[in-house]
Parts: structure tokens; sequence; C-alpha cells
């Protein structure tokens, strides 16, 4: 449908709209207008992605002097599918004039796009990697074209390089839509490398979906969004574990087998080095040349050549010369080794230490001999080795990489970071295990560029509450910030705190009650009550892998997992992705033969991260547990220290906000429309308190009635009961009486004409 | 039915001796006398407590004593279990029990040994699968008609079991068909796998397989299964071979590594269970490649950038590290169920009935080899862009996407069935109209001449093949007018009232139950024509006997009818003893014919 909202002609998608998508789109128009950043959260299950793509769409075809220019980043990659698949329903209503000459596609790594028969087919992305360099280096290239039989190259990448050089990329991408699977079928079909091809298109194209680390970690982000003009609208969805995103994007840590494997690196760099200055010794001393004159970078590398970029943020780096007790392999070799002993021995110590990035370098200088310039070039200086060296196995050069990734950071940043050394896993103690850790605690470190490259970024998700936290945690200031409540036609979702069992005791994960085995009985018998009440899926999210390890294993001696699989069969959550990929497709296959399935996984988990349960996929979700970080971490202490001290946030509070919103995420999953509907259990005993409860998101809160707030096992089973037979009642799904919960064409422009007669 | 004596065994419970002693059985009761007169053990039991009976498999291979149950509630168990000295002497009890139940219960199983004949037709109940004589008692208990015909002609040794059942040979296969339309899967219950029973008191540990539990390891672990295939018989025993799993099962489930690594050490095929399932793996390879892109979180992995190896935070307590330098496997529950899932979920391709590991082991090695393992091809991955397309959608944003239909709700059916026949009849009365404008595209000198055509067309030809001979048709067609007209007449009050709504409801009851008994038995009679055995000269004999009984019984009831009804119900008789008649006069016809050809009654 088409309608007017303040003016701008807005093409959607579906033949209805609910009432909040609408005010959405009023927020978000408004922020265009402002050319200012954005924090929007509005209930999953309300069609926030096509509300945004349409409004995004719609605004700059009307306003030709604003051309689209989208990065969508989404979390994951299945996420990504789902929106292009969005934006293809999008376009298909669009006018066909502007249809036909928008593209939009999605980006991803060499692993997921590759269609070469032998590089893609090894299981590893570095391995991935590798094969590809192997193949389209430029002094591979340069080899073969002078000796056709020393290498074989790809077919695919040489057809890119063609069509690139003679400035036709765009005749093997028409205008459209298209998802990592259509990319690779145009790669097949016309023979051309789909993952060069989308790295180039990127700059042409209208909606581009990637991962949010291509434009928040620096290493990714300097080769893939390098181009990007400030014209463009940056959109992070389900962005509320934005902040952790980006103090991961800046962290590193080095443990035994990085020092080993660095060792290595450095011998086979000599042996090179060594082999060069035999048979071609000017390369190093052009190399030598180019590094005084200051490019540390050699200008415009092939795109074949670039590698993992600067790890630190491109404002920070230096356009300085490469200080010249570097310049010279040799010598450069030598400070790396130093570096690398230094590591070594602060890894023998037996105590945990921690220390911030200053008193580290200082350290690094007095018992190495290495200042911090010479740090804050290492990472330059290796890379410009590499390609010197023309070292094409990346994945076996990971090691002196990190090293150099953590000198660089360390040389760079004085605050925000903390340099955490560990001799052992906490809660393995016997398990001698040393690792140094560079972690940042700053997320707005890491985003801080984006807000100041693009004009308007939205962060939108589910869960932002509290939101007024998060301009602080990201330091931004948004022009508009809003968080949006759910109409519904009918209560579709039904939260429960459940805090006692059937037998009327309490039940929580707190530290000293989770291993009793009343609770663990507690907890078995609420599932095996719902899953013979529950028709379709039921999703059990656990606060952790040996949570939920554990008790699953005491559940399976109990015999309550036996009883469990005589109403539906079990699928679980692993820490093998490929193994948990197919565990969710069975899951599907189970519910789609009707009898439901039960699905364990872990809040925090990969699944809770991106996997929608909607429909009869998910009827149910429990929460067992209060999801808690693990609050012995000496990294989170770190943290938590560094957020008092910068922005007064308490530590308690933190916890529970981050808690919280990882909770509100787990069961939010369930809800895809309002003709959805689905329970929510949050079964501890802790959530019955105000200080908890109350930072769920709103949606969820207005949903909470007091009657639930404090049930057992029983009172649960019957409530579930009552909801489900309410559910099975035909309803109107436009809403009735004075509130709409579904406005048509028809209802908008009654709504335009009362706003211009007021 | 009479009484039976014999000896036998009671027992309390399957391990129990038992004690020895007489078992007496009658047609109400069982008594158990021990021959110890001391023993407490005596028995007197009224078979109406007994619910139903059951008896063991007894063949050769094992040295089981053959028992008989009777258990008083099919539900909670409970009973009398007898053991005796032989299979046969155990049958013959059973088979009396049987009599004795189904004869209180209302229904007959079949008398094994059912002494006039021993012919074809009398050896069939011998061979009755229990599944037929399920679905038999099914319909009986369904059917309460049936069941009365059943009561009357089959305990009343009019019919025997098999005749009775011959000719409802289509109910039977129905309920057979019904049965067998749904193929048993996998048990959803985990493969409560062979859990060790240790019995307390030392150290054994004892695993229990069964051929079923045996199939469902086979499909759950490819690299067992492919294991037995190469080592079985070859190299390894079928019981070595098992215990080399159930020992390495143990190893697995007490998580002692150390004590499983030196084991793998020592013995190969040991180490063989312990190891992980390279089959497995490479199935997921190749799984995976089909997943739904909406939850492929493998190619999530291979795009996530920040964490790279050692980059990204590493120990803040969410992630847990995991050191895969063993090389036996750390197989844990998670998988286990999974796998199981899985399996139960892709269910059963073969429908294996054999006991022998062997042979199912093989089968579903072929039913593995069936379906190639066919590479993605573009009609997969379009069907499957087609459901991404379908899910991402909101579903009640959109118009509904099937046709639209207007819900069916009659609040008064009669007055609905009315309406429906009204709106039939229209074209037919009202609208007349309508259809003389169709006919007119015909004159009515064609129409008219069309018609005469055909007629002297049958006048010259006849009917070639006449369904019923003409004088016949015109003398039933007279008799139902005049019937008609008759009962008319004498009730013009209420026309509606039919010929039956005059009689009391017992009489009405008796004629009906009548008619039915007299279809089912000249089903039977004719069905008999021509005869050709003994069998079914005694069949037709007794039959002809049954229905002289009838005929006597439709008589009095005639007779003794009240004057002002007497004349429906001679109308309502007249069509049946007219048949029965029939029968009798052809019965009478044959026997005529066949005394003339010769001394051989019957013509055989």
């Amino acid at each position: 449908m088409r309608f007017d909202l303040d003016g701008l002609t807005v093409h959607f998608p579906y033949a209805a709209i609910y009432p909040e998508q609408h005010a959405y789109m009023g927020e978000l128009k408004r922020a265009l207008d402002a050319r200012g950043h954005a924090l929007l959260e509005m209930p999953t299950g309300t069609g926030k992605t096509a509300a945004l793509i349409s409004l995004i769409t719609s605004y700059s075809l009307a306003n030709p002097s604003r051309p689209l220019r989208l990065l969508y980043c989404t979390r994951t990659v299945h996420e990504m599918e789902k929106t292009l698949s969005e934006l293809r329903l999008l376009f298909s209503h669009l006018p066909p004039a502007a249809a036909r000459s928008l593209l939009a596609l999605g980006l991803s790594s060499r692993k997921n796009l590759c269609v070469h028969p032998q590089a893609s087919a090894s299981a590893a992305r570095d391995s991935v990697d590798t094969a590809c360099r192997r193949l389209t280096a430029s002094w591979v290239r340069e080899k073969a074209s002078s000796d056709p039989e020393s290498a074989p190259l790809c077919e695919y990448f040489e057809t890119f390089d063609r069509a690139a050089a003679a400035g036709d990329l765009a005749s093997f991408m028409p205008p459209g839509v298209y998802t990592l699977a259509d990319l690779r079928s145009l790669g097949r079909e016309r023979r051309i490398c789909p993952y060069y091809l989308a790295r180039q298109m990127v700059k042409y194209a209208n909606v581009v979906v990637y991962s949010y680390q291509y434009l928040l970690d620096p290493k990714v982000a300097s080769i893939v969004s390098r181009e990007m003009q400030k014209e463009c609208v940056v959109v992070f969805d389900e962005a509320h574990n934005i902040d952790n995103v980006c103090i991961e994007a800046l962290s590193v840590s080095i443990r035994k087998q990085t020092l080993e494997g660095a060792e290595r690196n450095l011998r086979r760099i000599n042996q090179e080095i060594d082999r060069f200055k035999a048979t071609d010794a000017n390369r190093l001393r052009a190399e030598y040349n180019r590094l005084v004159d200051g490019l540390a970078q050699r200008g415009n590398l092939p795109i074949s050549d670039a590698w993992l970029a600067n790890p630190s943020l491109p404002d920070d780096i230096l356009k300085e010369a490469v200080p010249g007790n570097i310049r010279r392999a040799e010598h450069f070799l030598a400070v790396l080794r130093r570096l690398v002993r230094f590591l070594d021995g602060r890894l023998e110590t037996e105590n945990v230490e921690n220390e911030m990035p200053v008193s580290f370098v200082a350290s690094i200088h007095s018992q190495a001999g290495i200042d911090q310039r010479m740090l804050r070039f290492c990472y330059d200086r290796l890379q410009s080795l590499l390609l010197t060296l023309e070292i094409t196995d990346t994945d076996e050069f990971m090691h002196i990489q990190t090293i150099c990734d953590f000198a660089t950071l360390i040389g760079t940043y004085t605050r925000g970071f903390s340099i955490i050394i560990e001799p052992y896993d906490d809660r393995m103690p016997n398990v001698r295990d040393p690792v140094i850790q560079l972690s940042c605690h700053d997320a707005s470190l890491a985003i801080q560029p984006v807000f100041d490259r693009f004009q308007t970024v939205v962060i939108t998700s589910g869960t932002l509450s509290p939101i007024d936290l998060y301009p602080r945690l990201l330091n931004f200031n948004p022009v508009i910030s809003r968080s949006f409540t759910m109409s519904l036609t009918r209560d579709c979702i039904c939260p429960m705190v459940l805090t006692r069992g059937s037998d009327q005791l309490p039940v929580s994960t707190k530290f000293d009650m989770r291993s009793d085995p009343g609770v663990v009985r507690n907890y078995g018998r609420l599932l095996l009550e719902m899953a013979s009440a529950v028709p379709d899926g039921i999703v059990c999210f656990f606060v952790s892998y040996s949570y939920m390890d554990g008790i699953v294993n005491s559940w399976n001696d109990m015999g309550i997992l036996q009883d469990i699989m005589q109403h539906k069969l079990v699928f679980i959550e692993t820490p093998d992705v490929v193994e948990t990929t197919l565990a969710l497709d069975n899951y599907r296959k189970a519910c789609d033969c009707g009898r439901g399935a039960v699905f364990f996984s872990v809040a925090r988990g990969k699944v809770a991260e991106g996997i929608d349960f909607d429909r009869h996929y998910g009827r149910l979700v429990i929460m067992f547990g209060v999801p808690f970080q693990y609050t012995l971490s000496k990294i989170l202490r770190a943290r938590l220290e560094y957020l008092r001290e910068t922005f007064q946030i308490q530590e308690g509070d933190f916890l529970t906000f981050d808690a919280l919103r990882q909770a509100a995420q787990c069961v939010g999953r369930v809800i895809r429309s309002k003709a959805d509907y689905g329970m929510m259990i949050f079964a501890d005993k802790r959530y019955s308190r105000h200080d908890k409860r109350s930072k769920l998101p709103g949606w969820i809160l207005s949903h909470l009635h007091d009657a639930h707030l404090n049930l057992s096992t029983d009172m649960a089973l019957h409530t579930a009961r009552e909801f489900l037979r309410r559910m099975a009642q035909p309803y109107d799904k436009a809403g009735s009486g004075g509130q709409k919960t579904l406005l048509t064409e028809e209802d908008l422009q009654d709504m335009g004409r009362d706003a211009m007669e007021m | 039915m009479g009484t039976m004596t014999i000896g036998a065994k009671y027992k309390t419970t399957v391990r129990d001796p038992g004690t020895i002693g007489i078992l007496r059985m009658s047609e109400d009761k069982l008594t158990f006398t021990p021959n110890d007169p001391r023993s407490l053990m005596k028995l007197n039991v009224d078979f109406r407590t007994i619910k139903g009976h059951k008896f063991n498999k007894v063949d050769g291979s094992k040295p089981t004593p053959p028992l008989l149950n009777l258990s008083k509630d099919s539900d909670k168990g409970g009973g009398y279990m007898f053991e005796f000295d032989n299979v046969g002497s155990r049958d013959s009890c059973r088979d009396f029990v049987a009599r004795v139940l189904g004869k209180h219960q209302g229904i007959v199983p079949p008398r094994p040994n059912a002494p006039p004949e021993k012919s074809v037709a009398s050896t069939g109940p011998d061979q009755l699968s229990s599944a037929e004589m399920e679905r038999r008692m099914k319909l009986l208990r369904e059917d309460s008609e049936l069941q009365k015909l059943h009561k009357k002609f089959v305990l009343g040794n009019i019919l025997q079991e098999s005749e009775f059942w011959a000719t409802r040979k289509n109910l039977l296969d129905d309920e057979a068909s019904k049965a067998s339309k749904q193929k048993p899967g996998f048990k959803s219950a985990m493969l409560a796998d062979v859990r060790p029973s240790a019995d307390g008191q030392t150290n054994k540990v004892t695993f229990s397989l069964t051929t079923e539990i045996i199939h469902q390891i086979f499909a759950e672990k490819p690299a067992v299964h492919r294991a037995f295939l190469d080592y079985v018989p070859k190299k390894l025993s079928e019981k070595d071979f098992w215990t080399k799993y159930c020992r390495a099962e143990y190893l697995l489930r007490t998580k002692n590594t150390l004590a499983a690594k030196a084991e793998a050490a020592e013995d190969e095929e040991l180490a063989m269970f312990l190891k992980n399932d390279d089959i497995l793996a490479k199935e997921a390879k190749i799984k995976i490649k089909r997943v739904d892109p909406t939850l492929d979180m493998e190619a999530d992995a291979g795009d996530d950038y920040i964490h790279l190896a050692d980059h990204g935070i590493l120990r803040d307590g969410s992630r847990e590290t995991v050191d895969a330098d063993s090389e036996l496997a750390r197989r844990t529950l998670s998988q286990d169920l999974n796998r199981h899932a899985a399996v139960v979920l892709e269910g059963r391709s073969t429908d294996v009935e054999s006991t022998d590991t062997k042979t199912v082991a093989e089968a579903l090695a072929r039913s593995k080899k069936e379906p190639p393992s066919s590479s993605i091809s573009e009609d997969t991955s379009h069907e499957r862009s087609l459901k991404v397309a379908r899910m991402t959608e909101i579903e009640d944003l959109q118009a509904p996407r099937s046709l639209p239909y207007a819900p069916l709700c009659i609040k008064d059916p009669r007055e609905y069935f009315d309406s429906q026949q009204a709106n039939a009849l229209r074209p037919l009365g009202g609208s007349n109209d309508g259809r003389k404008a169709r006919n007119c595209t015909l004159s009515t000198d064609d129409a008219f001449r069309h018609l005469m055509d055909q007629m002297s067309l049958i006048k010259d030809n006849k009917l070639n093949i006449p369904v019923l001979q003409s004088d016949v048709a015109l003398k039933v067609l007279n008799e139902l007018n005049e019937g008609i007209s008759r009962s008319r007449r004498l009730n013009l009050k209420n026309p509606q009232d039919s010929l039956l709504g005059h009689l009391p409801h017992r009489t009405r009851d008796e004629l009906m139950d009548h008619w039915t008994a007299i279809q089912e038995l000249l089903r039977h009679f004719w069905s008999s024509y021509p005869i050709t055995t003994t069998v079914l000269y005694n069949k037709v004999q007794r039959v002809k006997d049954a229905m002289t009984q009838i005929y006597q019984k439709l008589q009095d009831i005639k007779e003794s009818a009240q004057p002002d009804v007497r004349h429906e119900i001679s109308q309502l008789v007249k069509p049946m003893t007219q048949a029965l008649d029939a029968a009798f006069s052809h019965d009478l016809e044959q026997q005529q014919k066949s005394s003339k050809v010769g001394s051989r009654p019957n013509g055989f």
C-alpha cells in the first residue's frame, strides 16, 4: 500500500500497517530530516525491519537529492538473509521504474561466498581465505602470467579482474536483490568471483546488508567499508548487544599457544628473509626505501592482496614514517623476538595481574627496549614485511599477527583498556592455562568513528531498556530516542514469573541454590508439565553451557528427560555450530510435523542471539534463572570499575540491566506478528523482585499481571492452559472498538484528514 | 462345554518355583488344589472375575516352561499364573479358557478343536492369527447388530465361525487396511539406552540389548553399524562385539578418560567405539549445505572476524574453553540427544521384523544406500528461497493467502436441508418456462419424431439385456400401488405415518430382528448352491432348519397379533415368508432333481 506520512509518500509492502509501525516511521523520518542519529526501541514482532527499510527507501525516492545509500548491519548471517528477503518483498511493491534501478546485496566472507571448487571445500574460514590468496595474490598472478605452468589461478577471479579493468562490473550484476545464495549462483553462472564482485559493487549498491563487524571492527572495516560516503544511512538492527560487539572488536588475548606459534612464524620469516637476501636483495632494499619515505602501506594495494587491516581505529593510525630502528627487516624481527620473549615471561606469573596499558608499555620499554612508537607501528611494519616476502598462507601467520595487533593497540590507546594476566581459568583452578588479555572497556571507542563518519545512524532493537543508558555507553547524542509500546488486538503474550516449584519450594539459579537437587527437580517437573500441556515448540534458555550440561545430565539421571521425550523430542544447542544448526533444522522439522519439540539453548549463546522461534516454532519460552554474567570474571570486574568511574553507572545496575536485556531478548524471540502468540515463563524467584523486573522492556511489563508475579508450577500450568484456550478462539484482527491495531489505507487517510482539521 | 482337569503348577510370580497341584475348570469357575495338602495355595475363582488370558511363546530353543496367565483386570495386572508340563496341555487349557471367557463376554473365539468335520473349512480358524481375532472381536464390539447375529447363529451352532465371517470379508479387510496404514517409527524415548543395571552386590554391570535397541543403535551410530558389518562374524563373534560395545559405553558413561585411553590403546576394536563417529561428521557436512539459510549459524561463524583466533574477549565466563586435543571422543549427552531426535525424526525406513541382528544390520545398510546423496539442486534452493520469503512476511498485515470462503454455520439443520431440497426441486417445478426456453431449440415435430423412433426401435429389438422380466415388474408395481393406496385409505389422518408406526414396539423389534436374521440365513443359503461337498450339504441343512424355525415364529406373530394391526403385520411378514418360501421350494426342487439323477443325494 501507499500512504502519506507528513508529506512523504511511503511505499509499504503490506496491505495494512500496525499503528506502532506508523509511529516508528514518523520518528525515523524526523531523524532523517534532522540528519541526526536515532535510538528506537520497538517490541519484537511488530515488523521493525519492514518499517525501517520501507521508510528509508521511500525517503530517498521522494528526495532525489539524497539518493538511497543504506548500510544495514545485522548481527548474523541468517538475519542478513531475512532482511534481504524483506527487501525483495519491498522492491516488488515499489513503482517499477524505481525498483528497476535499485541494487541491494549482502556481503559476507569468502567462506560463505566462494564458488571455487577447491578453495571453497575447506571447512574453516581461515583456510578458505588462504586458499583464495594462494590463487589470487598479485605476485602469484604475476608469476603465472610469465609462466602459466607454475601456479594455477582462479578462473572466477580472472573474469572479475578483466571486468573490473574494463569497468563493466555492473553488467554482471543487474539491479535487484542479491542474497548470499543468489551471489553464489550468479558467480557459478557467469563464472565470476562473487566475493570480489560483491566487495566491489558495495560502492555502487543502494542497500548493503552485512554484519556489524564490517563497520565496527577496524580490522575489517577499513578494508571493506572504507569508501562509504557520509550520506549513507547506517542501521544497526537488534542492537541491544552493540556495546559488547564494540568492546570485543578491540580486544586481543595471548595464550601460550599464540606465543609458540609466533616463535614458529618468526623462524619462518627469518628463513624467508635469508632466501630473499640470497636471491632478490633488491626487493628488501626497495621496501626499506619506501619505509623511509613514510609509506607504511604500499598505497593502493590490489584488492586481492589486502589482508586484515590495522586493529586500531582509522583516526588513530599514524600517518608518518615508520621509526628508523624497525625499518630493516632483521631489526624488526629482532624487536618482535624480544617482544615475544617479554610476553612469555609475563605469562609465567602465578598471580592474577591487572595493569593499565601505560604501565605495561613502560615495562616493555624498560625490559625489552621497545618504545611506544615502535609498538604502534608493529602492525603496519609486519604487514609490509609479509607483503614483501610474498607470503600467501596467512592463516599460518595468525599468531604473529595477533602479537602485532596487541602491540599496536597498547601502543595506541592509554585509556579504556586494561591488561589482565591470569594463570588459570577461575572455574578450573587446577588446569594451568595462562593468558594475557587486552580487554577494551569502552564501547564508545569502536563506534565513535561510525557516528562521526555517517550523518544518520539508527540503533534499534526490541530491547533497549533502559533507553537512556545506551547514549551513555556509546557516547553519542541521538536526536530521536524513543521506546514504543505494543498495541495488541488481544493479549497474545503471556509472561509469567514462576518462583516456586510444585512442592512450593523456591526455585532459582542463584549460586548457592542451583545445584540443589530439589531445584533441579522442580525445574524438570515444570518443563515436563508444560511439555504435556503446550502444543508445538517449546524453547528453554539456561544461564550457561555448563549449567545446561549439568541440569540436563541430572534430568537424564532422574528420568525426567525420558518423560519429557514421551511428549516431545529434545534438541540441544552445543558449542559446535554445525551440530547446533542441524539440531535447529531438525527442531523446525519436528515442529512442522505437528507434535512439536523442545529446544534447550543458552542465554548469550549463538541461538539466543538471532534465531527466531516464531509461530509454532515456539509457543512457550522458559527462562531458567537470571542470565547474569559470570561475575567473578576479572575482565567483567575491570569493566564494571571502568563504567563506574567514567559513566557513574553502578555495578549492580549494570549487571541487572545486562542480565535482563538478555532474558528479554531470549523470550522476545517467540513473537513475530500480532497474529502470533506465545507464553514466557521467567523461572526464578529473583524475577519477582521489583528492581529486577522493572528492567524488563515495557511491552513485556505491560502484560505481566500482578497475579502472575509469584506462581508455582501448578498455577503456571493452569494459567498456561487458560491462555492457550483463549488463543484458540477466533478474533478480529483489526482490533475492536476505539483502539485500532491494524491500519488500512483508508484508516491512514482518515488520520491524515483529522490531523489537517486540527 | 464340560469341564477340564489337568495337572499344573500355580505360581504367584514368574520366578516363583510354583506349587504343584491339579487345576479343574468348569464353565463358570476354576479351582486349584495343591498336591501338598498343607499348602495354602488353594484357589477357587469365579470365571466372571477373569478378564483376560495371556500365554508365553514357547519355541524349542529356550528352556522356558509353558505358562498361562489369567488376569483379573487387564489394566492393573494381578491374576493367576499356571505352569504346565508341556505345550500341548497348556494349549488345550488355553483354548478352554478362551471359550469360557468368550461365552461370558458374549463372544466366542473359534473352537480350535471343533469336533465334527475335519475339512478345509474347519481347519481355517486353527491358523487364525491373534491379530485377526482382535479385528473380529473389535467389529463385534462396535456393531451390536452384528453381535446379535453372531450370537444367534454361531453360538446357536447354525453357522460356523468361518462361514459367518466369510461373508463379511470386506469389513475385516477395511479394518485390516486401517490398522496397517501407519508404520511404527523409533521410540521417542531416548535409547533409555542400554542403561546399565548394577545388582549392588558385585562389581558386575549388566546391559541388556534387544533387537529393537540394536536396530536403534545401528541407526544412531553409523560407525558401530559399519563395524558390525565389517567385524561380525569374521573377526569377532556377535557376543564379543556387543560386550566390547557395552564396555566402551560403560567407560564413556563413567567419564573415566584415563581408563578409556588405556583400554583403547590395548584394544583397537574397543578404541573404535570410543572414537568420534566419522560417518556422522561426513553426513553433517552434507546436511549443513541444505539447511535453511535463516538459521545457518555455520555461515555466521564463517563471517565472524571479531573472534579470529585470539581476538575478542576470551575468558569472560560466557565462553567455555574446550581443548579438543584428545583423540578419544568427548561424546556428550547433548550430542546423543540431538542424534537420537534426528534419527527418530527421520523415521524408520525399513520395516524389519526380524529378530536376527545380522539381517537388521544388512537391511539398514541397504536402505541407507538407496537415497543417492544428491547435491543441492537449483530446485531445492528455489524452494528454500520461497519458504524464506513466506517466513519473512508478516502474516496479519497481508491479505489472507487462501481463497475467501464463507464459514458454514447451520443453526437449524432441518431448515437448512429442507431449503436445499426446495432449491433442488425448484428448477423442476417452479421455473418451467426456463426449461421450455431451452427446449425451444428443437422443434416440436422433431422431438416427436425422435421419440417415436426410439420407441419403435425398442419395439423391434426388445431391450437387449432386460434387468427384470416385464411381467414381474408389472406385478410388483401393481402390488405396491395397491398397498400404498390401501394404507392411505386406512389412515387418512396423518399420511406421514409409516406402516411400522402402528405396531407395538416389541413386535416391531422382533420383526426387525427376524428380518436381519432371515437376510443372513438366505445369504448363506443361496451362496451354498450348487452343493458340492458334504460341508455345504451340512450347512444347508442347518440353515434350512433355522429358517424353518423362524418361519414358524413369523406365523406365530401373525396369528397372535391384535386384530387392528393384523393387516399391517401380514403386510410386513409377507415378503419375508415369500423369500423363505422361494428358498424352500428351491431346496425341494434340488432334492427332487438329485434323486432323479441318482441315488447319491445332492448330486455329488
